[in-house]
């Protein structure tokens, strides 16, 4: 890329931003620009469906039962300890190989409770079977979890493995999309967006021959989300 | 693509008699319309979030300039880079560049209509780089070497057989010599082969169902993942959209997501909706080293102040395609270009020309179920009437259509000559069609009979009813 290029796209983005400001025809400059930053400031909420705006218990259950209707399956369990032994009986349940990789975000867990179970720690490799992530949120009006990547929770280990297992707790069980900005927001701080928020409701799936249902497309082909009651 | 639009009559002859294509396009005609009621009737709220849709996507563009400007500079903060293509030229030329820069072999691509636009992938083959498709939809369209049919479903249009056949011709090469007959097996396959593809490459190319403003992120909604894996996996993630895009905060593209899938597919959401930011952060341990934002223009900036300007609210969602009359005897391909259905039938004229494309926005009954169903509550058939202005100013319509036009439009000016013509039609007519009660031929109009009869008119014209029942009424 030389100088010239640079030039030619600094002249293609005031050529283009000057089109745009002739087809919008006159108009109130200072008006527009307060219009403008205070929606960006504030990020007022537009309507939300009222499903969402429902007490703990019923959020919960809405989560569960929106997922379970994506062909994902939820496993509960009292408290963190227990989530290596329900990663095992999954795995055993479906007779997968007893290895999983591990997202930073879910190595303190106690894995040596299961010593028959390989693990390891990091990014996955192509051939890995099974990963085991974190959620950062859940979203019970859909049935969605929410995935944000940071140094304990590589983006990949989502996608690759043919098997999925999020760990979610209770209290991370939101109502709305909206609700999870919030979370997302006060989480992040200064820091602004994370590279990547994955929005996943369901295992990957396809309808690109004949519009029939295949699941397992290039991401996950099994979903499984251990939702920790504590 | 070199555009056939100009061939439309010729196109539809033949997607009529493609027995292949009849099966696929009764398959979209059955499914889609069903899931969408389904998953409308479930969000009792639906028609309030079209509204708040529309209102967001016209505060947006109203305010275009200032979001994009804001959205640049949120890119930038966040690490990234954004370059302005004014034409499909530029587009291409600064991908390209990128490409060059990341010593680009191969690049992994997700599912983007701006990418067919621009007709990206024959240009980066020219120059020596490999694109691969990733949405299985594309990629059988690549194999196949054709446009995509449906903005949606790109390969809706082919039998599994057909792509069994794809299959069995291009992955021989790579070792898979056994021919494949179930779906699941074919979706396995494409898998396998895409696998290393992924891995491999250098540059990952994917599209934008969002940008947003707020934050600088552009959003990918997709059901298959690949779009995630192309995002995530190579070195470089450029983002190719055109800039009606965007919308300025989270919240905004929240509302119109519960539009998007519902309308498209019946999904609630659909399985994977990413927000991506920048490149990988520092203590990231995977992800993107650069992140690049090519926004297209390609005449959308002047529209903006046409009488065509609510077309840029349009999302992609396809929901005008699946419920089409005239898409559902013809399919995509017939259209001649990037965009078909009725969405098409808009904007592919602002692209290629009228002089190109009169024949699309002509193609309709105007039923209105395309209106009726979009989400973004776009007025279709209105703006195929300004087109069938435009075409008609331009004289693009056969000679005898406008000669006829014009005759009709004297004689309506004149209440007293028309309703004597119609009187005296009606009586012809009424007179022709009495052995059967109907004609199998009409004068002036063969074309018309060619595949139906006329009911012969029965008793007076309409006028001269109304004016009788009037008179008995008073």
């Amino acid at each position: 890329m030389g100088a010239t290029a640079t030039g030619e796209r600094v002249s293609g983005r005031d050529a283009i931003l000057g089109t745009i400001r002739t087809s919008l025809g006159a108009r109130d400059d200072d008006a527009a620009r307060k219009a403008v930053s205070a929606r960006l400031q504030t990020h007022p909420r537009n309507l939300v469906p009222d499903r969402s705006a429902v007490g703990d218990a019923e959020r919960v259950a809405m989560f569960v039962s929106q997922i379970e209707a994506t062909h994902a399956s939820v496993a509960r369990v009292a408290e963190p300890a227990d989530v290596p032994a329900a990663v095992a009986a999954y795995l055993a349940q479906h007779n997968l190989p007893a290895r999983a990789t591990l997202a930073p975000d879910v190595a303190d867990l106690d894995w040596k409770s299961q010593p028959l179970l390989e693990t390891r720690v990091g990014v996955p490799v192509e051939s890995d079977p099974v990963g085991v992530t974190a959620a950062f949120a859940a979203i019970a009006e859909t049935g969605t979890l929410m995935l944000t990547s940071g140094a304990g929770s590589p983006m990949t280990l989502n996608l690759l493995p043919d098997n999925h297992v999020v760990v979610l707790r209770r209290r991370q069980v939101t109502g709305s999309l909206e609700d999870a900005w919030d979370r997302l927001r006060t989480h992040q701080g200064d820091a602004g967006m994370p590279r990547t928020a994955m929005f996943v409701s369901g295992p990957s799936s396809t309808a690109d021959i004949e519009l029939t249902l295949y699941l397992g497309a290039h991401g996950p082909r099994r979903l499984h989300i251990i939702l920790v009651e504590d | 693509m070199e555009p056939t639009s100009a061939q439309f009559h010729e196109n539809v002859d033949k997607a009529l008699h493609d027995a292949d294509l009849q099966t696929a396009l009764h398959r979209v005609d059955k499914n889609f319309a069903a899931r969408r009621t389904a998953a409308v009737t479930a969000m009792p709220e639906f028609e309030a979030l079209r509204d708040e849709a529309v209102r967001i996507k016209d505060h947006t563009l109203d305010h275009l300039d200032l979001y994009l400007e804001t959205f640049e500079e949120n890119v930038i903060a966040s690490g990234g880079q954004v370059h302005w293509a004014a034409t499909p030229e530029d587009a291409r030329q600064i991908i390209l560049d990128l490409c060059q820069t990341a010593g680009a072999r191969t690049v992994t691509k997700g599912k983007s209509m701006i990418a067919e636009e621009v007709a990206l992938n024959p240009f980066l083959e020219q120059h020596g780089i490999t694109p691969v498709e990733t949405d299985l939809g594309e990629y059988i369209i690549q194999l196949a070497d054709e446009p995509p049919s449906h903005i949606i479903g790109p390969a809706i249009h082919k039998t599994k057989e057909q792509v069994s056949d794809l299959f069995a011709t291009h992955h021989e090469k790579l070792g898979k010599t056994k021919r494949l007959t179930e779906g699941s097996d074919l979706v396995a396959e494409a898998r396998d082969v895409l696998r290393p593809r992924y891995l491999e490459a250098d540059v990952g190319i994917t599209g934008a169902n969002f940008l947003i403003a707020e934050t600088g992120t552009s959003v990918i909604v997709t059901n298959e993942g690949n779009g995630d894996l192309t995002q995530q996996l190579p070195r470089m993630h450029i983002v190719i959209a055109s800039l009606e895009k965007i919308v300025p905060t989270l919240e905004d593209a929240s509302t119109i997501l519960r539009v998007l899938a519902r309308s498209a597919t019946g999904q609630q959401m659909s399985v994977y909706t990413t927000f991506s930011t920048g490149p990988r952060r520092a203590d990231d341990p995977d992800g993107p080293d650069a992140y690049h934002v090519v926004l297209l223009d390609n005449g959308r900036s002047k529209l903006l102040g046409t009488a065509f300007r609510d077309i840029l609210r349009c999302i992609r969602c396809g929901a005008c395609f699946n419920h089409c009359p005239v898409y559902a005897s013809i399919g995509g391909h017939a259209y001649g270009w990037v965009y078909s259905g009725p969405m098409g039938a808009v904007l592919t004229p602002t692209m290629i020309g009228i002089e190109e494309a009169h024949h699309l926005p002509s193609a309709t009954p105007f039923c209105g179920r395309c209106e009726a169903v979009c989400p973004m509550r776009i007025p279709l058939p209105k703006m195929m009437r300004h087109w069938r202005e435009q075409a008609f100013d331009k004289k693009l319509d056969p000679a005898r259509q406008r000669v006829a036009l014009r005759v009709w439009a004297w004689v309506a000016q004149r209440p007293a000559l028309y309703r004597r013509l119609t009187g005296l039609a009606v009586r012809y007519l009424a007179w022709r069609g009495r052995p059967l009660g109907r004609l199998r031929d009409l004068p002036l109009a063969g074309g018309w009979t060619d595949s139906r009869d006329l009911p012969a008119p029965q008793g007076q014209t309409f006028s001269a009813q109304w004016a009788r029942q009037r008179q008995g009424n008073a």
